[in-house]
């Protein structure tokens, strides 16, 4: 037991089903000091922490806290521990004031308006020694994103947390805000607060952190100081050297085709009002595999969407395959499957499937209105499960039982099913998000094979992937994300490992 | 319209007004801690029995009331294990509460009494008398407001004037106590309260054991001041008037007390109404009215006369995992 | 509704609703003997007199064709992902629609004409009462359950405002209206049967059977043979697939309730077509509710709604030959044993299927170890 140490997490493991969301994590955090914990998202970053804020319990591992051993099964025992934690969807009820939310769970007194009290005295010197200015008597659903997160923290810091998680706060702010952010853990850090950071803002960890811990596919790759650190490999730490996939020689690519997409100033801003996508411009052209880099939640979910019609844009223009629309009257879904775009969703089990049907019937989603499956609103069973063995036999999905739970198949098996629909149809434009997520090492080779006979096929396609390797093996030309902008674009031939990392992380030209 | 009318008027809605506060309060408490309470007929009719037969068999008011209560409860607790410890559908339970009820309370009935689903009729020592009855002659005595008080506020008896107590009572509860925060807070956002380290299945069960006790209190009333026995079906869809009552009011005591005395009212005119004609609208038919609070609450639904937003994590089992 | 966890497909479409109802039937049993009767006793009369006579299956089969309409009402919505509790009231405006039909067509109209007329004005109505609440809920998000609970009341109170001020002749005291004339009257199974020579006991059982069999049949085909049933049931079982396949999550709520609505008004076609051949006042008597029951133990399917209406039927039938012949019962019985089903499958599934799935895990397991253990035995001694 190391007592300079405020948290040391051991061999922690813990696993969802077929997921192993944390395999033998070590996590030492040093009092005192902010630590920060990067990686995409699905590399266990999230887990771990609510492992230790007694939000699950890990199956296996130790945990001591300031040198204690320490038995976290509640937010109780967390809270009890000194451990407080700012999630990044607010545990705030909005229709209380921010007082409320502050005492709850803790209130000094049985009589509300006398706890009230008590704990406004309480508040106001702690308001001034952080620098966390807060109304408290507003409803917060009247305040703004930066208050709601600042009151998160008073409540954090009122229960007495001398441990402090936050998870990816800087994600809503703007960037004043965010610098108020800092100021206010710094403060805190001066007086002699542990800071832990979960965040994927690579310069944030630069200019805040101590020390910082790499997180991929739920295991530790990096545990550095960050004075020994630089943004670009921590940047290529956490998106990754996998296995070598190789690259195969490209045929001379023709030098200009048919664009069958074209999306000018996009921007869009989420419910919270944060800026997602900005002045985003992007092509796609028969024949060409466009990949997009970077590190994930800058933006290019939103872009999936926005492409291909499930989200509509404040602003912007698109022209598919030779149709217009503007954010006044966007693309629709359906219309987007007629024109011959095709959609591969990064979350296929709520939106690419549906669970609760068989094999089959997920296997036409979206379908069911092409002439082969229907005649004047007459599904055609007999001509649907036989174009879904030929799907599940083309795709080697296993077992090809097409009679089978959409819910009973493997997460790799299941994103066979989608791309084979998909791939399928001869989209002439096809987005794919995250296509090899959760696919076993064997059947990802056979994805990109088909993915390149797609492409070869004429189609158009835009891969979005966190894994970099993925990118640079499928890839004629890449795109680097930043921010919800393009902050790179560059042939597959100009693109180097250090040039990507620093357009990833906001750097270069 | 002279002041007896006035008086026996207002007497009337508060009678028909009682049972409606204390169900609407307790679906109140049900649902602002987030759980759907469809049962309030149900636990109502239930109680009402369990007060009938408890009342003429032990010929104790004590008695009567403690078993309508703990009766109540017992089917609180029910709907609490099917929803809130095994995430059941809140709805179907509590339908299959009121069916469950529609039908026991008659089989037990005609088993134990044989008198068709009926319960004997209890003895007037064991009904519940008016309070006041010397206060409310010598008050109706005095001039122009004599008579519209004294039956009409005065002449009733404890559990009217316990519901009526009820009223601030929940409110206090509700919006001046830690509990009543934390049961807000737990209908809005049950993650929140479980992260603050408060167990969001124990304000659940609170509330629904204080929904057993109100539902009870209606139920004795319904049997031990009104009618002094218990019939097949005797609620008569008042539990779901109540229903309506407290969506109507919002989710808040004092305007579901309101809705209450609104559709109490209705109740009372409805009666009266038939046969009579009003100047310009012809003879108003009693359906009509009998329809009123229901067509009001559709409205609000609707939001063509303001808006009911009920509680955010209303009809949502709540578990981590999820 | 989803399905429950963990157990295969076949153990929860046939074994689940079979534990339910067992655990029902012995949760009954239990009142019955608290109150000093023999459950077995009541059962045997229960079963004999709703299956032991001609007589008897014809009652059950009677009650059994307005529980087919209206669980295939309740059943529809499931699909849809709604709770549709306002069949009674959709069953009333149905009723009230044929009931007007009639009385203003019969006297004038041959019952080819006017029996199909019946049919569609039923329908109709009952598409209306369900079509204001699905409206509410899809373009101004008022909860449907709340909304057609309300209607319910409504329905009622329109349909004695009608019957007592409108519809009753001048003079008489019994709240209906008069009869329809005989162009209105839907065959019974005695006189259809007598016409091919067969010879069935008089009971209320009439035609309108075919038609719930026939709708059965018709709403098997729409939810799984044709795009929009598929549609309906993809926006039901996860509505973010549902937007990605570009399915309008409003218009399907609109199109479940609607079908709901109409299937639940053609109760009317059963009990004032074919049986009392005149508009009263009760008619439906918690048929909706029953509908209620009836789908969550055919597990929402028109093979598995048709057998649980049956077993209702059944329940019902025999519940009156228990009131008949047991001293101190009455059909209350049924109604609390129908309370004890929607109890255990609905809201209680939760307890039980994980239950179920335990045990068959285990009883697995169990043969698994007896089939190696031949083999094994020699090694593990």
């Amino acid at each position: 037991m190391q007592p300079d140490l405020a948290v040391c997490m051991t061999g922690i493991s813990k696993r969802f089903g077929a997921v192993q969301a944390n395999d033998r994590v070590n996590l030492s955090v040093r009092r005192g000091t902010v630590h920060g914990i990067v990686g995409e998202n699905g590399a266990g970053k999230s887990t771990l922490m609510s492992v230790l804020y007694g939000f699950y319990a890990a199956d296996s591992g130790q945990i001591a806290v300031f040198g204690q051993a320490a038995t976290i099964r509640h937010a109780d025992d967390a809270i009890a521990l000194g451990i407080g934690m700012v999630h990044q969807h607010f545990m705030l009820v909005d229709t209380l004031s921010a007082l409320d939310n502050v005492l709850l769970g803790a209130e000094p007194h049985w009589q509300l308006a006398r706890a009230q009290r008590q704990v406004q005295q309480e508040l106001e010197p702690l308001m001034q020694a952080t620098g966390l200015r807060v109304k408290l008597d507003a409803l917060v659903q009247d305040l703004s994103v930066g208050d709601r997160q600042r009151l998160e923290i008073l409540k954090a810091l009122y229960r007495g947390a001398r441990i402090l998680i936050l998870d990816e706060p800087t994600a809503v702010l703007t960037p004043q805000e965010a610098e108020q952010l800092f100021a206010v853990l710094r403060a805190l850090r001066e007086q002699g607060s542990t800071i832990v950071l979960i965040t994927h803002k690579l310069k944030e960890v630069m200019r805040l952190c101590d020390e910082v811990t790499v997180m991929r596919a739920g295991r530790v790759v990096q545990a550095t100081p960050v004075a020994q650190a630089s943004i670009e490999g921590l940047a290529l730490a956490m998106v990754g050297r996998k296995v070598q996939m190789g690259r195969l020689e490209s045929a001379a690519r023709p030098a200009a085709t048919q664009a069958l997409l074209v999306a000018s100033n996009i921007g869009l801003r989420d419910d919270l009002g944060v800026q997602r996508l900005a002045g985003l411009n992007l092509s796609l052209h028969a024949g060409e595999i466009v990949g997009v880099a970077g590190v994930s939640g800058n933006g290019q979910s939103q872009l999936l969407d926005v492409l291909c019609g499930l989200s509509v844009p404040d602003s912007g223009q698109l022209l598919l395959c030779g149709q217009s629309f503007t954010s006044t009257a966007w693309l629709q879904p359906h219309l987007a499957r007629q024109l011959g775009l095709a959609h591969v969703p990064e979350d296929r089990q709520a939106r690419a499937l549906v669970m609760a049907f068989v094999a089959w019937e997920s296997a036409v989603l979206g379908y069911d209105g092409l002439p082969a499956y229907n005649r004047l609103g007459w599904l055609g069973h007999g001509r649907m499960r036989a174009a879904t063995l030929a799907m599940m036999q083309r795709f080697d999905v296993r077992p090809a039982n097409t009679e089978l739970g959409s819910s009973k198949f493997s997460g790799g098996n299941q994103q066979k099913l989608v791309l084979a629909r998909e791939l399928g149809q001869a989209p002439r434009v096809l987005l794919v998000g995250q296509p090899t997520r959760g696919v076993d090492i064997g059947a990802i080779e056979f994805i990109y094979t088909h993915l390149r006979a797609l492409r070869d096929a004429g189609c158009a396609v835009l891969v979005v992937s966190s894994e970099l390797d993925e990118i640079l093996a499928l890839s004629d030309r890449v795109i680097v994300m930043n921010q919800g902008r393009i902050a790179g674009e560059l042939p597959i031939g100009d693109c180097t490992e250090a040039g990507l990392g620093l357009l990833m992380t906001g750097g270069g030209a | 319209m002279d002041e007896a009318l006035w008086g026996a008027l207002l007497a009337s809605t508060l009678r028909m007004a009682t049972p409606l506060i204390l169900c609407a309060l307790a679906g109140l408490l049900a649902e602002r801690s987030g759980v759907i309470d469809l049962g309030l007929e149900g636990k109502m009719l239930f109680a009402a029995f369990a007060a009938g037969a408890a009342g003429a068999v032990y010929g104790s008011t004590a008695v009567a009331v403690a078993l309508a209560i703990g009766v109540a409860t017992g089917l609180s607790w029910l709907h609490g294990l099917a929803c809130v410890s095994y995430r059941g559908d809140q709805v179907v339970s509590g339908v299959a509460t009121n069916i469950i009820a529609a039908g026991l309370t008659v089989v037990l009935g005609m088993a134990w009494f044989a008198q068709g689903g009926q319960t004997p009729a209890v003895s007037a020592a064991v009904r519940i008398s008016p309070l006041m009855p010397d206060l409310a002659d010598w008050v109706q005595g005095i001039a122009i407001i004599g008579p519209v008080l004294g039956p009409g506020l005065l002449g009733h008896d404890a559990l009217v004037y316990l519901a009526f107590a009820m009223v601030p009572a929940v409110w206090w509860l509700l919006f001046r106590t830690r509990f009543g925060l934390r049961l807000r807070a737990v209908g809005e956002n049950p993650q929140m309260v479980d992260a603050a380290g408060v167990s969001v299945t124990g304000l659940r069960y609170a509330a629904l054991t204080m929904n057993g006790i109100l539902c009870g209190l209606a139920g004795s009333y319904l049997v031990l001041a009104q009618s002094a026995s218990f019939s097949q079906n005797m609620t008569a869809g008042r539990g779901f008037m109540a229903l309506a009552a407290m969506i109507f009011g919002r989710w808040h005591p004092v305007k579901a007390l309101w809705a209450c005395l609104l559709f109490g009212f209705l109740d009372s005119v409805a009666i009266r109404l038939q046969g009579v004609s009003i100047a310009g609208l012809g003879e108003v038919p009693v359906q009509l009215i009998q329809a009123l609070p229901y067509v009001l609450t559709v409205v609000l639904l609707a939001g063509f006369i303001g808006s009911a937003v009920a509680p955010q994590a209303l009809g949502r089992p709540y578990g981590k995992e999820s | 509704m989803s399905p429950a966890h963990g157990l295969p497909r076949w153990a929860d479409l046939l074994l689940l609703p079979v534990v339910c109802l067992a655990v029902a039937l012995a949760a009954a049993g239990t009142v019955v003997a608290l109150v000093g009767q023999d459950p077995l006793e009541v059962m045997l009369v229960l079963v004999s007199g709703a299956l032991g006579s001609p007589r008897g299956i014809s009652y059950t089969l009677y009650y059994a064709t307005t529980f087919i309409f209206t669980g295939l009402a309740v059943s529809v919505a499931f699909h849809g992902g709604l709770f549709n509790i306002g069949g009674e009231g959709q069953a009333i405006l149905g009723g009230l629609g044929t009931g007007l039909a009639a009385l203003w067509l019969s006297p004038s109209l041959p019952a080819w004409l006017m029996l199909p007329i019946m049919l569609v004005a039923g329908a109709l109505f009952g598409m209306a009462w369900a079509a204001i609440p699905a409206y509410l809920q899809a373009y101004r998000g008022s909860h449907v359950v709340i909304t057609t609970i309300m209607f319910n009341f409504i329905a009622s109170s329109l349909l004695v405002y009608l019957l007592v001020h409108q519809l009753r002749p001048a003079g008489t005291m019994a709240v209906e209206s008069r009869a329809f004339a005989e162009s209105a009257r839907l065959p019974s199974m005695r006189d259809a049967l007598g016409w091919l020579g067969l010879d069935w006991p008089t009971s209320p059982l009439n035609l309108s059977l075919l038609l719930a069999l026939l709708a059965c049949w018709l709403v098997y085909l729409f939810l799984w043979r044709t795009r929009a049933g598929y549609h309906l049931r993809v926006v039901g079982a996860s509505p973010a697939a549902a937007r990605y396949a570009g399915i309008g999550p409003q218009r399907q709520v609109m199109l479940a309730m609607a079908i709901s609505g109409a299937l639940a008004g053609l109760v009317g076609m059963n009990e004032i077509a074919g049986v009392s051949g005149r508009l009263l006042l009760e008619f439906v008597s918690g048929a909706g509710f029953t509908g209620i029951a009836v789908a969550l133990m055919g597990r929402n399917h028109p093979l598995g709604i048709v057998f649980a209406s049956v077993l209702f039927g059944a329940l019902f039938q025999g519940g009156a030959e228990v009131a008949f012949e047991v001293r101190g019962f009455s059909r209350n019985m049924v109604v609390m044993l129908q309370g004890f089903i929607v109890l255990f499958s609905g809201a209680m599934v939760y307890v039980i299927a994980p239950a179920l799935a335990w045990l068959l895990a285990r009883l697995a397991a169990m043969g698994r170890r007896r089939h190696a253990a031949p083999a094994a035995g020699a090694e593990h001694g």
